[in-house]
């Protein structure tokens, strides 16, 4: 092995791929974009739909109640919705989001008020439509208006104190420093994104420098050179994992930039901060992950002879890692000795773990030996298949 | 010098099973003698000539190009060869001098080497009008100039072409065929393997007419003619390995 060997290829791989477009995308430009994406476009349009939502008076429906005038007028005096005529197929309506819900007063309910046992009131309602959803917030923020204005008149005619009900009150104090509380709310989501684009910047590197160089001829070219297969293959690998690298820590920029600018822009408490000793953790933990990640996809890579095979064997790889980085952001998995073994699940909790301010050193050299034990094995692999000919001249 | 001794490369392919790809190849081809290695298509020559340059490993037999032992010291035989084929491309974002420079590194020469011998190269070959101009915007000829000079930066003793002019316009395939004599005036021991029977003519000292992996002749053109008793290049290959096997 002779480090000027793997330099100068490194060297010559860099060079060559700072000219090329499509590294420059998966490496830079993609990884730079992705939070800003997420937080101004589909953030401010979320925010937006959100807001047009809410300043929508909802169009409900009132059922029944013809005996219970009294109500019926209240409702339709509030200004808190719109009331359109009954009609016998409001259900269909709501489904259609011809309106947003219904009210159905039960037989009697003004004399049932008044006697202190009114039946309850039933609020049909189309389940996870935002728009039916504040239209069933404001029908239920009605009712308990009534309900608290019966209760405070009731409690008067009768000479009694409205504490009565109410004889003390419940109150909330967080303790959590807000790095922490920031580290349980997007402290799955920082790992997720980090390693995912940790992933996607070595795909495009490692299928131009293998498939990618064997259909276009230079690969031969190369192999005549006195160098030995495994300057070539590290040479090759470091490239790789720069890939890997610069769409971590550019993606990473680009989020504290984001995150910075947005919770400027939203003031206090508008964005959950995270500590940033959780976010250094974080990276320490994820570099022998990229060095795994780039061995692995530089050998499944070389195997194929053109850049499209190679494609077809990293695209359903993406899926392969998504999966336990996705398993790792659900509440209820717990970072154990098992789990730290498994590759990619491992770090995706022991990062979220970081995050939210949690250091459990023995799993933290748990994973991080583990890892550099999987990334040395998936870097072997590479050097053994550059050394099979039926692999490099497969046709 | 080249000396290939019962040169033997067996592929094992799960549909067609066992493929002798080279059978029992003996050659031997000496300084300032251009060997020509003549078949048709899938006849053998490519991976004898990947054998020498010790691209891939034989399965039996031995080889010794400039002194080396092919399988004990496969990085000392590509340091003193020159391999050109059609299958070795040129790096299209990089230009001509940084290609020519990189190689020169991987052959372990220094900086003020490097720069020494692309200057001679350069002028030889016609290289300074597009030196510094990316590989990918080059016609065939300026891409066969600028390999040529890849194969040439650490002035090997041993040439081997695979095929060079596959592909190439008429004026282009000349430059080439000028080049393989320059080789040969310099003393360098050179293998052309090609499907084209002119330029076996043309150029080579010795011909091996390989089919099916195996040399079934190997002579002088002269001494070819006498043996076949046909005058055209063609004609002698056609009866060398069989009007079937042709056809």
């Amino acid at each position: 092995m002779s480090w000027k060997n793997i330099v100068t290829i490194y060297g010559k791989e860099l060079r060559d791929s700072l000219r090329d477009r499509r590294t420059l995308l998966s490496m830079i430009i993609i990884p730079v974009l992705v939070m800003p994406m997420l937080v101004y476009v589909v953030g401010r349009v979320g925010a937006r739909v959100y807001a047009t939502a809410r300043g929508e008076i909802p169009v409900i429906m009132v059922i029944g109640g013809e005996d219970s005038p009294a109500t019926r007028a209240l409702l339709q005096a509030s200004a808190r919705f719109r009331i359109v005529p009954e009609t016998a197929d409001y259900r269909q309506k709501i489904s259609d989001k011809k309106v947003r819900a219904a009210v159905q007063i039960p037989p009697g309910f003004d004399a049932g008020l008044k006697a202190g046992a009114a039946r309850p009131v039933l609020v049909l309602h189309y389940q996870g439509e935002l728009k039916s959803g504040f239209a069933v917030g404001e029908i239920e923020a009605f009712f308990r208006d009534l309900r608290e204005k019966t209760v405070t008149a009731s409690l008067a005619a009768h000479g009694l104190p409205a504490s009565l009900v109410t004889p003390f009150a419940v109150q909330r104090e967080n303790v959590a420093p807000p790095e922490k509380v920031g580290g349980n709310a997007i402290g799955g989501l920082v790992p997720y994104l980090i390693i995912m684009l940790c992933f996607t910047g070595a795909v495009y590197p490692a299928i131009d420098l293998t498939a990618g160089e064997k259909e276009r001829g230079t690969m031969e070219t190369l192999l005549c050179s006195p160098v030995a297969r495994v300057d070539i293959v590290l040479g090759k690998f470091l490239m790789v994992l720069t890939g890997s690298l610069c769409a971590m820590i550019f993606s990473l920029g680009s989020m504290a930039l984001t995150l910075a600018l947005a919770g400027t822009a939203l003031g206090a408490g508008g964005l959950p901060s995270i500590s940033l000793l959780g976010v250094a953790g974080v990276l320490a933990m994820v570099v022998p992950a990229a060095v795994f990640f780039s061995a692995l996809l530089l050998t499944i890579a070389l195997f194929a002879k053109s850049s499209k095979e190679a494609q077809t064997y990293l695209a359903p790889l993406a899926f392969v890692v998504l999966l336990p980085v996705a398993l790792g952001l659900l509440p209820g998995i717990e970072l154990n000795a098992r789990l730290a073994l498994v590759p990619i699940l491992n770090l995706s909790l022991v990062c979220k773990e970081m995050l939210s301010g949690a250091w459990h050193w023995n799993y933290i050299a748990l994973i991080f030996g583990s890892t550099c034990a999987y990334a040395g094995l998936a870097l072997a692999l590479a050097v053994r298949m550059f050394n099979r000919e039926d692999v490099l001249f497969r046709c | 010098m080249i000396e290939a001794r019962a040169l033997t490369k067996v592929f094992r392919d799960k549909r067609r099973g066992e493929i002798r790809a080279v059978d029992n190849l003996s050659f031997r081809v000496a300084p300032g003698r251009i060997y020509g290695l003549l078949g048709a298509n899938g006849a053998g020559k490519t991976t004898a000539l990947r054998l020498l340059a010790t691209l891939l490993q034989p399965t039996a037999g031995s080889a010794t190009v400039a002194g080396h032992d092919i399988v004990a010291e496969p990085a000392r035989v590509r340091a003193n060869v020159g391999f050109l084929a059609t299958s070795t491309a040129l790096y299209g974002r990089l230009t001509a001098r940084e290609t020519i420079t990189y190689f020169g590194r991987l052959n372990g020469l220094a900086g003020d080497e490097i720069a020494a011998r692309l200057g001679c190269l350069a002028d030889e070959l016609g290289l300074h009008e597009f030196l510094d101009r990316r590989c990918e915007k080059f016609s065939t000829g300026m891409k066969q100039k600028t390999s040529i000079a890849r194969t040439l930066i650490h002035d090997p003793a041993v040439m081997i072409f695979d095929e060079p002019t596959l592909g190439l316009d008429v004026m282009a395939a000349r430059s080439v065929v000028r080049f393989v004599r320059e080789c040969k005036a310099r003393g360098k021991t050179v293998i052309y393997s090609t499907h084209v029977m002119s330029e076996v003519e043309k150029l080579c000292d010795v011909i091996g007419i390989i089919h099916g992996g195996r040399l079934l002749a190997e002579d002088t053109l002269e001494g070819l003619r006498a043996r076949t008793g046909e005058h055209d290049m063609e004609e002698i290959f056609v009866k060398t390995v069989g009007p079937e096997a042709s056809a």
